[in-house]
């Protein structure tokens, strides 16, 4: 895995927004706290958390659809943050994102044809609208969509085919990055699969590298190389997918491992464990270790101390606890 | 917004719209909606006769006859006669000329240029957000006839000066409502993922946030249409819009208001005349609206 040359790598991102309620004094929400981690071609980086841990952020930040408050992004070694607005936007053909509410992310306005050739028309691909016709309709055929669509909008398709639009979309321009913004939370679970499988076709023919961003580790499991867990704006645990199902490190990731649900109900256990207390928040997070509030582990360093990544093996773990 | 590639948005840009042609849309808008056809007829029809009048209509608009003053509706005045003995019908048919140009010319202006200053505002943000809203206020905080009124005055009355006065007015409020449009269509997740793909800035605007805005900029457009015709008479009332002997509808009705009770016909007509034109307009701004709504096409 090591042969393969590092396509992005993201260090030490920070993102905080102002939120200022009103007659209250200006807050900031500490959406990133410091996240680095890499991605080399090819794989599948899985980033997971809970709903409002940040990790939609991470994904807009690592195309730098977001600004940062802090940190850096490097994509095949160039930083994100010293490109020009226009070198900006010549280097997003190199990366795309696939939205996770196929519901919003495509223009009503538009028909299928425009949408998909947008990307294709912004950089002057081909001359002539024929060809780019050609590609659309190439494009429309490989995600499953017929021909006879093209002139359709959005909202007479279901979910899952609009999901396929932005999938089209996405490829047209032969990425080399695709950010799955939860791709598939929004869909019925049928659906769900086909998608997943459409995903993991798309990668091994086009040898695309995908930033897999889901709170449903089940799907995570199928899809990914490595995992990147985290909570509340900052990482948990990283590693090979395999290890962190089979031994994870960090209490949070044991947690979320014990979430998923079983579907064979011989296998679920008589209890189990829950977390305590409601989740902190990212206006005011704890000191020291975030979780610390949550964690049956906890001692009194977690409150004082923010734990760093260390190093286990194939894998890197925030906690102090850990040996 | 200096840098804004017309033939980029052009292409990709006309996705509503049966193949984007105005023709297309046209034939489209006709099959859909007999009464916005219907509508449409009768504003070509009214437009053409009141521009054709001279070829047919047998009285001089403005030649006094002092024997038929308050003449009843007859079969040689199909309207009556006003105060001054003139044919009251003649006149109505002259007068849609004033009226229809001062209906349409300036709410047009007004609505580009509302829409043009809501777009930036809305999108930009900041400081050019700001600049553009306290000039909104400035202007709704005047009377807008009283403005209108200023700004005749000062550019010399005549036709011409309403334009230009009735757009002024009229701007700020089509600028309010467009900007808060766009402010809410800006935060979608279609304007990100087109920034996502490398589209510029000012083509976001006018590609993606623009056409969204096409319902709102209908529905007032078809609201200030009789806005500015009532204007309109009120101006020349006031003696700065057209002048007598010269008809407008708005002036007729504000003329004969004062013999509405002895001779209710010469106020009625003009009356009737407004509000058959303005609701045309509706019927048709809702045809307009509806075929362009890509909802609409199931």
């Amino acid at each position: 895995m090591s042969a393969r040359p590092r396509l992005l790598e993201a260090d030490h991102l920070v993102m905080e927004f102002g939120a200022r309620g009103v007659m209250r004094e200006k807050q900031t929400v500490q959406a990133v706290s410091g996240v680095s981690f890499y991605i080399d071609e090819g794989e599948t980086l899985a980033l997971v958390g809970e709903s409002g841990c940040g990790k939609s952020t991470v994904g807009r930040l690592a195309l730098r659809l977001l600004e940062p408050t802090g940190g850096s992004v490097r994509f095949e070694g160039t930083d994100l943050g010293s490109l020009s607005p226009s070198e900006l936007r010549a280097i997003r053909r190199k990366m795309q994102i696939i939205f996770q509410d196929p519901y919003a992310s495509l223009d009503p306005r538009m028909k299928v044809y425009s949408i998909i050739a947008e990307p294709l028309v912004t950089h002057r691909v081909y001359g002539a609208k024929r060809e780019t016709e050609a590609r659309v309709r190439e494009l429309m055929s490989r995600v499953g969509l017929g021909p006879e669509q093209i002139d359709r909008y959005p909202h007479q398709f279901s979910g899952g085919q609009r999901q396929r639009i932005g999938i089209a979309r996405a490829l047209a321009l032969n990425p080399k990055l695709v950010v799955c913004d939860e791709p598939v939370s929004a869909l019925d679970v049928s659906i769900q699969a086909q998608i997943l499988n459409l995903l993991s076709d798309l990668q091994e023919e086009l040898g695309l590298t995908y930033l897999f961003i889901s709170h449903d580790l089940g799907v995570v499991r199928h899809i990914s190389d490595r995992i990147c867990v985290m909570f509340l704006g900052r990482l948990c645990e990283t590693g090979p997918t395999e290890d962190i199902f089979r031994t994870p490190l960090h209490p949070y990731t044991k947690f979320l491992l014990e979430a998923v649900p079983k579907p064979d109900p011989h296998l679920r256990k008589e209890k189990k464990a829950l977390l305590a207390g409601e989740m902190p928040s990212p206006v005011n997070p704890p000191p020291g270790c975030r979780f610390h509030t949550r964690c049956p582990e906890s001692g009194d360093i977690c409150a004082q101390v923010t734990p760093e990544m260390r190093s286990f093996g194939a894998r890197q773990a925030a906690c102090h606890f850990i040996r | 917004m200096s840098d804004m590639n017309a033939e980029e948005t052009g292409s990709a840009g006309a996705g509503a719209g049966e193949g984007g042609t105005t023709a297309g849309l046209l034939a489209e808008m006709l099959r859909n909606s007999r009464l916005a056809a219907f509508s449409l007829a009768v504003i070509i029809f009214i437009i053409a006769a009141s521009f054709a009048a001279p070829l047919y209509m047998p009285y001089d608009p403005n030649k006094p006859s002092l024997s038929e003053r308050f003449a009843p509706p007859s079969a040689s005045h199909w309207a009556g006669c006003d105060d001054l003995g003139r044919d009251q019908f003649t006149r109505l048919v002259y007068g849609a000329r004033i009226s229809i140009m001062i209906g349409l010319v300036p709410t047009s202006l007004s609505i580009i240029l509302g829409t043009a200053l809501g777009l930036v505002s809305g999108f930009a943000g900041g400081r050019t957000d700001f600049f553009i809203m306290r000039l909104a206020d400035v202007v709704l905080a005047f009377p807008s006839l009283l403005l209108a009124m200023v700004v005749s005055y000062t550019l010399g009355g005549g036709v011409t000066s309403i334009f230009a006065a009735l757009a002024f007015v009229g701007w700020a409020a089509t600028a309010r409502v467009i900007r808060a449009q766009t402010m809410s269509l800006k935060e979608k997740e279609f304007v990100e993922s087109a920034r996502s793909v490398g589209v510029r800035e000012s083509v976001i605007m006018l590609r993606h946030i623009l056409p969204n805005c096409i319902p709102n900029i209908i529905v007032l457009f078809t609201l200030n249409i009789p806005e500015a015709i009532l204007n309109e008479s009120a101006l020349s009332f006031l003696g700065v819009g057209a002048s007598p002997p010269s008809a407008s509808w708005g002036l007729m009705v504000y003329r004969y208001k004062t013999y509405l009770m002895s001779y209710p016909w010469l106020a009625a007509a003009p009356g009737a005349a407004i509000l058959i034109f303005v609701l045309a307009f509706n019927f048709l701004g809702d045809g307009v609206r509806d075929t362009l709504d890509p909802y609409m096409k199931d």
